[in-house]
């Protein structure tokens, strides 16, 4: 379904991705996790068409997507659920929703909206009782509850999710991950960005490992959470021990 | 004509004056919302639209309805170009070189409107007529004041129902609040501000055409009534759509009485007054905020 072949991309003079090559398959959890500045979030938004590429190609279903500007990238169904939630803070909740499905505007798609916000309220009932409050007035959880479902108000046909747990209390993760596996049995194809590596492994099928830029390690999510490497790096205190190794 | 009719007098003529103001600071709003900057060639909107409507009705002899709805599209077309063409392909995206290039692109649409129609004041007929109207409390209102009100609450309730109730004007304040996350709703961001560029221009050519019977028109009519708005805006906190109203109506206010009463020859100098007083003491406004709600 998406298959990258070859991405560099330069921050102002700073190499932040080194020719990456990755693939996933429709219907997979696919995580991407590495530390702060590994690059995760530049190659999101590679894929969504925010920054480009000084070089390589980014397929998806087949066609290279390289040059589209984000708004045809969201109209193709690969939808970015930011970090740091990126939220429409003055605007109610209810209106983030609405506008997640912006790309899905036209007079055909009205019952199918309005029946999509109602699941939406469903994963997340605690928007309901909010739906008139301004999203900035939001618990941190709430918010990032909000910024998923906006996601998904988009019918997106991949998804990408850029650090979902970051910040949030371990029983709204615990919440969240609920969410993402029950997107996987309705086929959503899922791109997970991850520091939390246990939680991302936990959950998704494969996986690939970042670190500054480069793609160090990939394999199956129950081969690397095996691996020492990650364990020592990500999941236990020593955290410098990839740039140590 | 005692004191209390006086008084209703200018405080009729300063709620005129003052729907005017509001209309042209909404314009600065919109515009700043979309993109951060300040847009000079609001002024030019006022102007033009002034003489589009003089030209299509006093020259041409269109229907004054037709003629309204044409200037005001026109202008439109101008603020929709403005951005397309020089706002969109500035190699500097910097708001300070931006800025500057609205003035810049001010006097070029000065200059030209100035080519075409002269420096001279041209006189457009009133919607209805110049029989003043005798008001309850005594004053007297001609009917162009009750047209200019008129049209001033409808552009305000048409704007609102447009960015509270449609999916096109939330998109505009989404995009206002947080461009990156607009894109990655699937929001044209460029689309949005083209938006911004066109409404304004139509706000600033309502205006510059409902004001035109009362004041007359001509090519830099919008100069004076632009920087005023623009002192409305910041009076009543910039970038914020409720703030435009009471900014405008406050400083309409304030000059009618202030020229009643005091002398007219300070008209002016009040409504400048009031924008240094606010920038000095306030500078968000009254309305303003902070990250408050903008648009």
């Amino acid at each position: 379904m998406l298959k990258i072949d070859g991405i560099s991309s330069h921050y102002g003079g700073v190499q932040a991705l080194d020719d990456i090559s990755l693939f996933q398959r429709e219907g997979e959890i696919l995580a991407l996790i590495g530390g702060n500045g590994a690059g995760k979030t530049t190659l999101l938004n590679l894929i969504s068409g925010i920054i480009r590429p000084s070089c390589g190609k980014i397929l998806f279903k087949g066609e290279n997507i390289v040059s589209f500007p984000p708004e045809r990238i969201v109209e193709l169904g690969i939808i970015q659920v930011p970090e740091g939630r990126h939220l429409f803070g003055p605007l109610t909740v209810r209106e983030n929703l609405e506008l997640g499905a912006y790309r899905r505007r036209g007079k055909h798609n009205k019952k199918k909206i309005s029946e999509d916000f109602k699941y939406i309220l469903q994963l997340f009932p605690v928007l309901e009782k909010r739906l008139n409050q301004r999203a900035e007035t939001l618990s941190g959880g709430e918010q990032q509850m909000l910024a998923i479902g906006r996601g998904l108000m988009g019918k997106p046909v991949l998804l990408l999710l850029d650090e979902p747990s970051l910040g949030l209390a371990p029983l709204v993760i615990q919440e969240i991950i609920s969410v993402i596996e029950r997107l996987r049995k309705e086929g959503t194809t899922v791109l997970l960005v991850e520091q939390n590596a246990r939680a991302a492994l936990r959950i998704s099928d494969r996986a690939y490992v970042l670190e500054t830029g480069k793609i160090w390690l990939h394999g199956t999510a129950s081969d690397l959470l095996g691996t020492v490497e990650v364990k020592r790096a990500y999941l236990g205190q020593d955290s410098m021990a990839f740039s140590i190794r | 004509m005692d004191f209390s009719q006086q008084i209703a007098q200018y405080i009729v003529t300063g709620l005129t004056i003052g729907a005017i103001y509001a209309i042209v600071a909404m314009g600065f709003n919109i515009i700043h919302n979309a993109t951060g900057i300040v847009n000079f060639a609001q002024c030019e909107f006022i102007s033009l639209g002034g003489m589009f409507m003089y030209s299509l009705v006093v020259l041409f002899k269109v229907n004054l309805i037709i003629s309204f709805f044409i200037s005001t599209a026109g202008v439109a077309l101008i603020g929709a170009l403005i951005e397309i063409g020089p706002i969109r392909h500035a190699r500097s995206k910097e708001i300070i070189v931006l800025i500057f290039l609205t003035i810049g692109l001010s006097e070029v649409l000065r200059g030209t409107a100035q080519e075409v129609w002269g420096t001279d004041n041209v006189g457009v007929p009133a919607f209805s007529g110049e029989n003043p109207i005798h008001l309850l409390g005594g004053g007297t209102i001609v009917p162009q004041h009750i047209w200019i009100f008129a049209i001033t609450v409808l552009v305000m309730l048409l704007l609102h129902y447009f960015f509270k109730k449609t999916l096109m004007g939330k998109a505009m304040r989404a995009t206002a609040v947080n461009r990156r996350a607009a894109a990655l709703a699937g929001i044209s961001v460029n689309r949005m501000t083209l938006f911004s560029f066109a409404f304004s221009g139509a706000l600033g050519a309502v205006a510059g055409i409902i004001i035109a019977p009362i004041s007359t028109t001509s090519y830099d009519t919008g100069i004076m009534l632009g920087l005023k708005g623009f002192a409305a805006a910041i009076l009543g906190g910039y970038g914020n759509f409720a703030g435009a109203i009471l900014g405008g109506v406050i400083l309409g206010l304030l000059e009618s009485l202030g020229a009643g009463l005091v002398s007219s020859q300070y008209k002016d100098a009040i409504a400048f007054s009031v924008l240094l007083l606010v920038l000095f003491l306030k500078p968000t406004g009254i309305m303003g905020y902070g990250e408050a709600e903008r648009v």
